[in-house]
């Protein structure tokens, strides 16, 4: 009796494993496939990690205001010596708030694209399997999502809600799911007719588990690919918002350096060291975005490649 | 012309419900409203005024009804800051958005085309190497950022741009069109039309040079290299013919993503546009106005769009037959 025939299946942590080693070896596949795409990686890479460790990078307090030897206000002053790019005019230190708005525009950057693509991915699936009236529903919001100009929605919300970066997510997320959710509708209303789903639905598994469980995992990628572009949008949108003074005052923000050295005249000045690095950075950080979707659109689509 | 008319019907839609979005986020959010204009700054009488005005001591479902009648009319109600109807004050500024957007949009399409066609043409070459990596960084870079950087050199420090403005303080003009056209106007203009310029370029570029990738393939490109015709001539009367089509259409989307461009671009070039007008209402709690310049906004963005796609279904037979 204890002996009976049992079927070993393996266990739920152990197909998880192998998911992951599955997830990764794809992943680590893209350098060597695309070098656009293994750069975009190293960027974003090189991003996080300064994020990290940002407390140990940073020479001063981004927020101390300084004061020279002789108890005067540390103002303007040029890159070099103590200050590797100098001073704002009201005497912090350039490079300090540098560093420390990789953390901000990350954290804006990485919450924001997750949230986008999770509501496109959840209203595309659906979308795209239930189809009729849900699906027109659905898909009237998204129109009328597309026809709100997103930049002037979010500055509205921002000025309503009042200034944090949260409400900057909030309103991206509200306005910019369309884009992925139109694509994963499209691509689920094709695996819906595919063979293991009718396998699935034949077996017994009912209409959510078919989704979740066997159709979700093909568009995915597709989700990916959105996602590290919404991660640049995510970072202008919100560096446009601290620039326009919609942004949180407590915190430091690429966008609101820009702000800073635009109110204080640094252009009049010519105080390049100030408003360059900040809008260097924006742009290092969504081109990665782009290099790694072009990356994946290559793997993906591959026809598109010629 | 049962397309165009459906087309028409979601337009309508979409101004719609946008509108309805705008009017229920104006007064039933936090800090809005109610808490802006019944401020201690508001007098007993500008209280009065208000509450006439958006008829708030009317049910939610009356003010509603009021605002939509309003709308129609043309209606938005008066500027706090301006004393003005708000009608007036968004009419006053829209020309300077308008040929802002056409003068930028055409600088970015005529480029775009011509260097998205020429990249086509060179495919494989260094030239593409270092091509597509700099449009890529055109695109990703913050559309203030590029303003502040060409504000800081060629005003600031060539001085050969005023630094703001549409127009030197003082100067007076017989009429609206003789200001556009004097040279202090093209002047305070060229900056800010650059900056927008330079972030719109990429899309017709992009969408100009796989086009072309794609018509380059086909048969009558085949035929054309059997009959001889030199490469030039291909890629100027053949290919680029063809590709033009769908970077046509993208011009009116275009003109949408240039309504979003505008607001950082107009506040950072002082230009007095209805996307500075927005940030200055919202800042200034100018409610009316807010409502009515991102009304206008959304009236430009959504009527673009509509264009783009009927121009579009109009313009490829193919897409025209499809939906027949």
């Amino acid at each position: 009796m204890q002996h009976a025939d049992t079927i070993v299946l393996p266990s739920r942590s152990a197909q998880l494993g192998a998911g992951i080693i599955r997830w990764f070896k794809r992943a680590t596949a893209i350098p060597r496939r695309d070098p656009f795409a293994f750069i975009g990686l190293l960027i974003f890479f090189a991003f996080v990690l300064i994020a990290i460790f940002a407390n140990s990078l940073i020479t001063h307090d981004p927020r101390e205001i300084l004061f020279d030897e002789n108890f005067d206000l540390a103002r303007n002053l040029p890159p070099g010596g103590e200050h590797i790019l100098g001073t704002t005019f009201s005497g912090r230190d350039i490079y300090s708030q540098l560093i420390m708005g990789t953390r901000g525009a990350l954290l804006v950057g990485v919450t924001a694209a997750l949230s986008v693509v999770t509501i496109g991915t959840v209203i595309g699936l659906i979308s795209g399997y239930f189809g009729g009236l849900t699906d027109t529903l659905l898909m009237r919001l998204a129109d009328i999502a597309l026809g709100v100009p997103f930049l002037p929605f979010v500055i509205v919300l921002a000025a309503f809600l009042g200034p944090s970066e949260w409400n900057v997510v909030f309103g991206i997320a509200l306005l910019l799911w369309p884009q992925s959710a139109r694509v994963i509708r499209a691509q689920v209303m094709s695996l819906r007719e595919r063979a293991f789903v009718e396998a699935a639905r034949v077996t017994g598994a009912g209409s959510w588990r078919i989704l979740f469980v066997h159709i979700t995992p093909n568009v995915l990628s597709l989700s990916f690919l959105y996602a590290s572009i919404a991660v640049g949008w995510a970072i202008l949108t919100e560096a446009a918002i601290s620039f326009l003074g919609f942004g949180p005052s407590d915190s430091v923000t690429w966008g609101q350096m820009l702000q800073d050295a635009y109110a204080s005249q640094a252009l009049g000045r010519g105080q390049y060291y100030w408003f360059i690095p900040p809008g260097l950075c924006i742009i290092a950080i969504v081109v990665a975005g782009f290099l790694i979707s072009r990356g994946y659109e290559e793997i993906l689509f591959p026809k598109l490649k010629d | 012309m049962v397309y165009v008319l459906k087309r028409f019907v979601h337009m309508i839609f979409v101004l719609w419900a946008v509108a309805t979005i705008l009017f229920f986020m104006f007064r039933t959010m936090p800090g809005s409203p109610l808490a802006a204009f019944l401020d201690t700054t508001t007098s007993a009488e500008q209280q009065e005024a208000l509450i006439r005005q958006f008829g708030l001591n009317k049910t939610l479902g009356e003010q509603y009804w009021l605002f939509l009648t309003n709308l129609i009319q043309g209606d938005l109600g008066q500027s706090f800051f301006f004393r003005k109807p708000v009608t007036e004050v968004v009419m006053g500024v829209l020309p300077n958005s308008i040929i802002l957007m056409l003068a930028s949009l055409i600088i970015a399409y005529i480029f775009g085309i011509v260097a998205g066609a020429y990249l086509a043409w060179r495919r494989g070459s260094w030239v593409e190497g270092v091509g597509i990596p700099l449009v890529l960084t055109t695109r990703a870079a913050p559309e203030f950022w590029l303003g502040m950087v060409l504000l800081a050199f060629f005003s600031f420090q060539l001085g050969w741009f005023p630094s703001g403005g549409a127009n030197t303080s003082g100067s007076d003009w017989e009429s609206g069109w003789q200001r556009v056209t004097s040279l202090d106007y093209i002047s305070h203009l060229a900056l800010p039309a650059i900056t927008l310029a330079i972030y719109l370029q990429g899309l017709p570029l992009l969408l100009m040079r796989s086009n072309m990738l794609n018509v380059l393939q086909e048969e009558f490109i085949t035929m054309a290299r059997m009959k001889g015709l030199s490469t030039s001539t291909i890629v100027m009367r053949h290919a680029a013919r063809n590709a033009l089509l769908p970077v046509a259409t993208a011009f009116a989307l275009g003109i949408g993503g240039a309504v979003g461009g505008n607001v950082v671009v107009e506040t950072v070039f002082s230009w007095p546009g209805i996307g500075r007008l927005l940030v200055n209402a919202v800042a200034a709690s100018d409610y009316p106005l807010a409502q009515g310049a991102f009304l206008m906004i959304t009236g430009v963005l959504v009527i673009m769009n509509f264009i783009a796609d009927v121009t579009y279904h109009l313009l490829d037979p193919r897409v025209r037959d499809a939906t027949r």
